[in-house]
C-alpha cells in the first residue's frame, strides 16, 4: 500500500481508523504535525505506543488553534489529567471530533465539557460569563453580560434550577442549523 | 422582559429576608447541609390556569436556598437523577479532580458498561461496529482497547463454531468489503483538491465564503465524471476514425478560440463531426456491420448514462445537506444559542477573529435593545409606505427583466435576418449576442442591489432570498427565450436560416456563451471588483472593505452549469471546457477576494444556503437542460447533412434501428430489445414517473409529519418541566405547613 512507513504498524493505523474519522494517510499527517510541535520530545517511531505528552502551552500554538478563544478549553477537554497536556491518542481524538465528519451528539457532548469552565457538568452563570467575555473579548459591559447570561439561561434551562445540564444544552443546540459546521476546525 | 428580571431580584430579596426569619424560628427543621439548590419557581401558569390564584400576568419568582429533607429525599431519589447517564448526582459537591480517575472520565457515565458495550458491537457487523465505536464519547485510549479487546473475542468466536467454514465466509466477505469501502474512501479523501486553499479561506472568511468554494469543487466534481463518461465513449473512437471532412483548408486565427468557427466546425468539438458512415450498410436492411462501433447509439447511451449518474448524484446531495439541516425554526432562544453556536472554530487569523468578535458583539447589543423595547410595532402609515415601496421596486424588476428578455428576443431575429447579408464580413458578429447577454447578466444584478438598498429590509435573510428570487428569475427567462430561440427557430429553419448544420450552430452558441461568461467574470473580478473596492476606500471612506456576495456568485455558477449541460449534446467537449473554466474561475476568485474582500458581516445560514442553492442547481438547472436535451433528441429532425443521426427523423430512433437488427443478428439478446421497447412506450414512463412522484410526496409528508411530533415533544418536555417544578414546591409547603 504506497511507501513502507515506520511509525506505526498496519495494526495501529487500522485501529486509528477503526476509531477515528481520519484515514491512514491522515493520521500520518497528524503525526507530523504533532512531531513539529515539540521535535525533541515525540519520537518518530510510534509502534510501541510511547506514553509522550505535549504540554498545554505548545499545542495552543499551533495555528489552527492560536488565535481561538477557546484553546485553552479545548485542550483541557482531550487531555487525560484535565490539565492539557496532550498524548498522540488525545492529540487525534480532539481533531477528530472537530472534523466534519462527526456527528451531532458527539460534538454536542465535547462542546458542552468546552463550555464547562469549572468542570461541575452544569453550565451555571460563572461559565457563561466566561463564554461571553471570550467571545466579545470583554467588550460588554457587567450589565450587558449579566443581563445576558440571565436571558441565556431563562431561555434553554429546561428543569428549572437556574442551570444548563447536558440535556439542555444539547436540547438548545439541535436547534442550531449551523452547529456542525462552525463547530469544525479543518486540520 | 427586562421589568421581570428587577423584579425578580427585589423579590427575592424580601424572600431571603423572610426566609432568613423563618429559619430562625424552625430549628427543628434539618435542612441538609449540602449544596443550595436554587429553583426558579414559575407558578404563573399552573395557577393562572387553574383558576386557584388571581396574579398579575408579572412572572413572579422565587429562590429558596434550602430544601427540608424529605423533599431532598425525594429529589435525589427521582430517576432523572439517580441513573448513570447524568454524570453527577444532585448532593455532591463540585467536582475536583482527583489524582486517581482521568479527566475523560466523565464521559463513562455516559457510556454503557463495558460488557454491555461488547455484546451490543458483537451483535453487529464490522461497518457498523467502527461506525458506532467511532460515535462513543469516550477517550481514544480506551476505544481502541474496547476495539481490541472485541477483535479478540470476534475471532476466538468465529474459531470456535462449529461449522466453522460456512460462517467464515459471511465475515471474511464482510472485512473484504469493508475494506474495500474504505479503500475507496481513503482514495476520494486523498485527492483532496485545493484543502489548503480552503483551510487559508475558511480561517480568513469563515464558513459562509467557504461554502461557494466547496459548490464550485462539488460542480468541477460532476463535471469531471461527465467528461469520463463521454469521452471514451463518444470522442476517443471518434478520434481514431477521423470523419472525411471539408476538404479545403481553413487558415486558423486566434479568433476561432472566440467564435468556435472557422477551423473548430468540423473539429471534435461539435456534433457536426461525430459521423456514423464507416461501417455503415445502406441498403434495405440498414444496419451496421458487426464489429464496428456503432456510434449513433453510444451517442445516445453516454449523454443518457451521463445525465442520469449527475441526476442520482444531484438527488443524493441535496437528499444529504437536507438531512444535516435542523427543520426546527429558531423561534425562542436565541440569545442562548447565538452564544454558544456562534463562535467560527476555523477562522484563524487574528484581524479575522477581531471583526467576529466584534461582529458578535454588535449582534447581542442589538438583541438586548430589542428584549428591552421590543420589536416596534408599525403604525398604519408607514407599512403602506413600506407596501408600496416593495410594489414600485418589485414591478421595476420585472419591467427591466421584461425588457431584457424582449430586446433579446427580437435582436436574435434581426440578427438572423443580418448575418444572411454580412456573412462575408467574417464572424464577428456572432459575438454579439451572448455579449448583450452578459452584459444583461452582469448590471441587471447592480439594478437589482440599488433596489435593495433603497428598500432597506429589516431582516437580512428576507434581503438574500429576495435577491436570489430576483436574479433566479432574471437568469432563467434569458435562459429559456434563448432555448426557444436555439430549438425553435434555427431548428427548425424558420426566418430563412438554413444552416447546413444546426446541432454544430448552436452548439457553437453555447460555447460562445460559456466563453463569454468566462470572460465577463474575469473582466467583472479584476477590473469591477478591484475599482469598487478603491471606490468604496477611497471615495465613500468606508473603513471596511466591501463584502463578498455570497449568493450572487453562486447563481453565476449555477448559469454557467446550466448552459455546460444544454450544450453537451451538440458540443461533447463541453464539460472539459467547462472543467478548464471552473478550475482557472477557482484561483482568480481567490485571488480577487483576498484583495479586496471581507467576510460577510451578518451570519451568514451556510447549511441553509447550501441546501437552497443545490436545490436551485437540480430543480430548474438540470432539470430544465435535460427536458430541452429530451425535446431535441425526441422531437427534432437531425440535420440531413451532418452528424451522426442523419438519415433519421429524430435522434431516438436510432435506438429503434438497433433494436432491429439485434433481433436480426442476436436473437438470443431479445429480452434487451424488450428493455428498450419498455422505455420507448408512454405508458410505462408515466407509471414511472407517477411512482416517483408519490415516492417523493410520501418522503415530504413523513418528513413533516416527524417535525410536527417533534414540536409536540418539545411542548411536552416544557410541559413536564412546569409540572415538575410546580410538584417540588407544592411537596415543599406541604411539608412546611406540617412542620
Amino acid at each position: 500500500m504506497g511507501n513502507k512507513q515506520t511509525i506505526f504498524t498496519d495494526e495501529q493505523l487500522d485501529a486509528y481508523q477503526d476509531c477515528t474519522f481520519f484515514t491512514r494517510k491522515e493520521i500520518l499527517r497528524l503525526h507530523g504535525r504533532f512531531h513539529e510541535l515539540a521535535p525533541h520530545l515525540v519520537p518518530m517511531d510510534y509502534t510501541d505506543d510511547p506514553d509522550v505528552k505535549i504540554p498545554l502551552a505548545l499545542i495552543v500554538n499551533m495555528p489552527e488553534l492560536k488565535e481561538n478563544p477557546f484553546r485553552n478549553r479545548i485542550v483541557e477537554s482531550f487531555s487525560e489529567d484535565g490539565l492539557g497536556n496532550l498524548s498522540f491518542n488525545d492529540f487525534v481524538d480532539m481533531f477528530s471530533v472537530l472534523s466534519e465528519m462527526a456527528p451531532r451528539e458527539l460534538k454536542a457532548i465535547y462542546a458542552f465539557k468546552i463550555y464547562d469552565f469549572n468542570v461541575d457538568n452544569y453550565l451555571c452563570k460563572e461559565d457563561l460569563e466566561k463564554t461571553l467575555n471570550k467571545l466579545t473579548k470583554e467588550e460588554l459591559t457587567p450589565e450587558e453580560v449579566n443581563l445576558v447570561c440571565e436571558k441565556a439561561i431563562e431561555e434553554a434551562d429546561l428543569d428549572g434550577d437556574s442551570k444548563l445540564s447536558f440535556a439542555d444544552f444539547e436540547n438548545m443546540i439541535s436547534r442550531a442549523p449551523d452547529f456542525l459546521s462552525t463547530f469544525h476546525i479543518r486540520i | 422582559m427586562a421589568c421581570s428580571v428587577d423584579s425578580t431580584l427585589d423579590i427575592c430579596q424580601a424572600e431571603q429576608d423572610s426566609e432568613c426569619s423563618m429559619e430562625d424560628e424552625n430549628d427543628t427543621s434539618s435542612c441538609m447541609d449540602n449544596d443550595f439548590e436554587t429553583v426558579e419557581m414559575d407558578f404563573v401558569g399552573h395557577l393562572i390556569k387553574h383558576n386557584w390564584v388571581d396574579e398579575p400576568a408579572e412572572k413572579i419568582t422565587l429562590t429558596r436556598k434550602r430544601w427540608s429533607a424529605a423533599t431532598q429525599r425525594v429529589l435525589s431519589s427521582m430517576p432523572s437523577r439517580s441513573v448513570e447517564w447524568t454524570g453527577v448526582a444532585a448532593h455532591s459537591s463540585p467536582r475536583v479532580q482527583s489524582q486517581a480517575s482521568s479527566n475523560r472520565d466523565i464521559d463513562k457515565d455516559r457510556v454503557p458498561q463495558r460488557k454491555h458495550l461488547l455484546a451490543t458491537l458483537q451483535a453487529r457487523s464490522v461497518a457498523e461496529c467502527a461506525r458506532m465505536l467511532r460515535s462513543l464519547p469516550l477517550s481514544l485510549k480506551k476505544k481502541r482497547e474496547v476495539r481490541a479487546q472485541f477483535s479478540c473475542e470476534r475471532g476466538r468466536q468465529e474459531t470456535s463454531t462449529k461449522d466453522s467454514t460456512r460462517s467464515h465466509f459471511p465475515s471474511w466477505l464482510g472485512k473484504r468489503l469493508s475494506g474495500a469501502q474504505q479503500g475507496v474512501q481513503s482514495l476520494l479523501n486523498s485527492v483532496q483538491l485545493w484543502h489548503e486553499a480552503l483551510k487559508q479561506v475558511s480561517g480568513r472568511f469563515g464558513t459562509g465564503v467557504l461554502s461557494y468554494f466547496l459548490f464550485l469543487r462539488t460542480l468541477l466534481l460532476y463535471n469531471f465524471i461527465l467528461s469520463m463518461i463521454t469521452i471514451p465513449f463518444l470522442v476517443l473512437p471518434q478520434v481514431t476514425r477521423p470523419s472525411h471532412g471539408s476538404s479545403n483548408k481553413i487558415s486558423f486565427t486566434g479568433l476561432e478560440i472566440l467564435t468556435g468557427t472557422g477551423v473548430l466546425t468540423n473539429s471534435l468539438m461539435f456534433y457536426g463531426y461525430y459521423n456514423y458512415t464507416d461501417g455503415w450498410r445502406p441498403g434495405k436492411t440498414e444496419a451496421y456491420i458487426k464489429g464496428t462501433y456503432n456510434i449513433r447509439l453510444a451517442y445516445i447511451l453516454t449523454i443518457g448514462i451521463g445525465l442520469f449518474v449527475t441526476c442520482i448524484m444531484l438527488i443524493y446531495s441535496v437528499f444529504k445537506t437536507l438531512g444535516t439541516s435542523s427543520p426546527m425554526s429558531v423561534s425562542h432562544g436565541n440569545l442562548a444559542l447565538k452564544v454558544f453556536s456562534s463562535w467560527d472554530f476555523k477562522i484563524s487569523k487574528k484581524v479575522y477573529v477581531q471583526q467576529l468578535s466584534e461582529n458578535i458583539c454588535t449582534h447581542l447589543k442589538v438583541m438586548l435593545c430589542e428584549l428591552h423595547s421590543g420589536i416596534p410595532k408599525r403604525r398604519l402609515m408607514t407599512r403602506l409606505i413600506w407596501l408600496v415601496l416593495h410594489c414600485t421596486a418589485w414591478a421595476i424588476c420585472l419591467t427591466c427583466i421584461f425588457c431584457c428578455v424582449l430586446g433579446i428576443y427580437r435582436f436574435s431575429h434581426d440578427r438572423k435576418q443580418f448575418s444572411m447579408n454580412l456573412i462575408s464580413e467574417g464572424d464577428t458578429h456572432w459575438l454579439i449576442l451572448p455579449l448583450l447577454v452578459c452584459g444583461v447578466n452582469h448590471l441587471i444584478p447592480c439594478v437589482f442591489n440599488m433596489l435593495a438598498w433603497m428598500e432597506s429590509y429589516d431582516s437580512f435573510n428576507l434581503r438574500i432570498y429576495i435577491a436570489i428570487i430576483r436574479n433566479l428569475f432574471l437568469k432563467v427567462s434569458m435562459l429559456g427565450v434563448l432555448c426557444y430561440h436555439w430549438l425553435d427557430s434555427i431548428a427548425a429553419g424558420k426566418y430563412g436560416t438554413n444552416n447546413e448544420c444546426w446541432e454544430t450552430f448552436v452548439g457553437q452558441e453555447l460555447y460562445r456563451f460559456l466563453l463569454m461568461d468566462f470572460l465577463f467574470s474575469v473582466l467583472d473580478t479584476i477590473f469591477g471588483n478591484f475599482l469598487w473596492s478603491v471606490f468604496t476606500r477611497k471615495i465613500l471612506r468606508r473603513k471596511r472593505k466591501p463584502v463578498f456576495d455570497i449568493a450572487l456568485n453562486v447563481l453565476e455558477l449555477i448559469y454557467g452549469q446550466t448552459l455546460a449541460w444544454l450544450g453537451i449534446l451538440f458540443s461533447p467537449l463541453l464539460p472539459t471546457l467547462q472543467i478548464v473554466k471552473l478550475f482557472l474561475l477557482f484561483y482568480l476568485k481567490r485571488a480577487s477576494l483576498m484583495m479586496n474582500y471581507q467576510g460577510p458581516l451578518k451570519p451568514w445560514r451556510a447549511t441553509q444556503m447550501t441546501t437552497i442553492f443545490i436545490s436551485i442547481l437540480c430543480f430548474p438547472s438540470f432539470l430544465g437542460a435535460t427536458a430541452c436535451i429530451t425535446y431535441t433528441m425526441w422531437r427534432l429532425k437531425p440535420s440531413a447533412t451532418c452528424g451522426p443521426f442523419r438519415t433519421l427523423s429524430s435522434m431516438f430512433l436510432a435506438g429503434k434501428e438497433w433494436r432491429k437488427s439485434l433481433e436480426i443478428s442476436n436473437p438470443g439478446l431479445a429480452w434487451v430489445s424488450w428493455i428498450y421497447m419498455l422505455l420507448g412506450n408512454h405508458i410505462f414512463l408515466f407509471i414511472v414517473a407517477g411512482i416517483f412522484l408519490l415516492v417523493i410526496y410520501i418522503h415530504i409528508q413523513v418528513g413533516d409529519g416527524q417535525r410536527r411530533v417533534t414540536t409536540l415533544l418539545q411542548k411536552q418536555i416544557e410541559n413536564e418541566v412546569e409540572d415538575k417544578k410546580f410538584l417540588i414546591s407544592k411537596l415543599q409547603t406541604l411539608h412546611e405547613q406540617h412542620e
